[in-house]
């Protein structure tokens, strides 16, 4: 569990005088995600990332959160639990919900829309993948839980 | 919300004054829009240039606001900051739209 994993983690860190850590929640609807994303990008791990990678992280995080928003809790309420972490140019992030599974159990492909159809949705995944380095899917109990690593350029 | 249109030459433009365009505000985005192009101009520019994010939401609003132009008008933009650039040229969806450095090069330069 996130919870488990985060406390320990942020502590750890804290012992160790570091700064790089953040655990943001938020309710999972869209409004709460804007207010969360903010709080986020405000928090120690994200706030010293130049523009260009700070962009990267803003638009790869909205995905993420409003995909749970949208398929996990799809007509339904719980939170999601976000926790934030630099190490050595990465980015690492843990997002945490306990709505409905990734269909499958699996992550979603991803493919790009052909531009030329003029979608109007079915991005989302697509950038996920475009900006992450590194994305892991895990589903216990009731929990979901997504491992992304994001490599930072500046 | 923030967004105003108003007539210059032969195009209207658009104004966004929003910071973000994002799932939140991606449907009261495209609403507000449908509310002000129901005029004759032939082209239609949005000016981009206030609005610093956009997510997946954002960005097929703007698809929506083109498919309610076409066939008769057309949808061009205007003034992309540099994360909703990269978010129209990791879609690719730079490739559909024409898209100006600014509304001023937009009203000179007839797509």
């Amino acid at each position: 569990m996130l919870a488990e994993i985060g406390v320990v983690s942020v502590m750890g860190c804290s012992a160790a005088g570091g700064s790089g850590f953040a655990l943001v929640t938020m309710p999972g609807d869209s409004v709460s995600v804007r207010a969360g994303l903010e709080r986020a990008l405000k928090s120690s791990p994200l706030r010293g990332l130049g523009p260009d990678d700070r962009g990267r992280a803003e638009v790869l995080l909205a995905e993420v959160l409003n995909n749970i928003v949208e398929h996990a809790y799809e007509g339904c309420e719980g939170e999601i639990r976000l926790l934030l972490r630099m190490e050595a140019g990465r980015l690492c992030l843990v997002i945490e919900d306990e709505g409905l599974a990734m269909p499958g159990g699996q992550l979603p492909s991803g493919q790009l829309p052909e531009a030329e159809c003029l979608p109007e949705g079915g991005f989302g995944w697509f950038l996920i993948r475009a900006l992450a380095s590194e994305i892991t899917y895990f589903r216990r109990g009731r929990t979901n839980r997504l491992d992304i690593v994001m490599a930072c350029e500046q | 919300m923030s967004i105003e249109a108003q007539t210059e030459g032969d195009a209207l433009i658009i104004r966004v004054g929003h910071d973000r365009i994002d799932a939140a505000g991606a449907i009261g985005f495209k609403e507000r829009i449908r509310d002000l192009i129901p005029g004759t101009e032939r082209r239609v520019i949005m000016d981009l240039s206030r609005v610093n994010f956009l997510d997946s939401s954002g960005l097929g609003a703007i698809v929506a606001v083109m498919k309610l132009l076409a066939p008769a008008r057309k949808l061009e933009l205007a003034g992309l900051t540099p994360t909703v650039e990269k978010v129209f040229r990791l879609t690719r969806m730079d490739s559909v739209f024409t898209i100006h450095p600014d509304v001023a090069r937009g009203l000179g330069n007839v797509g």
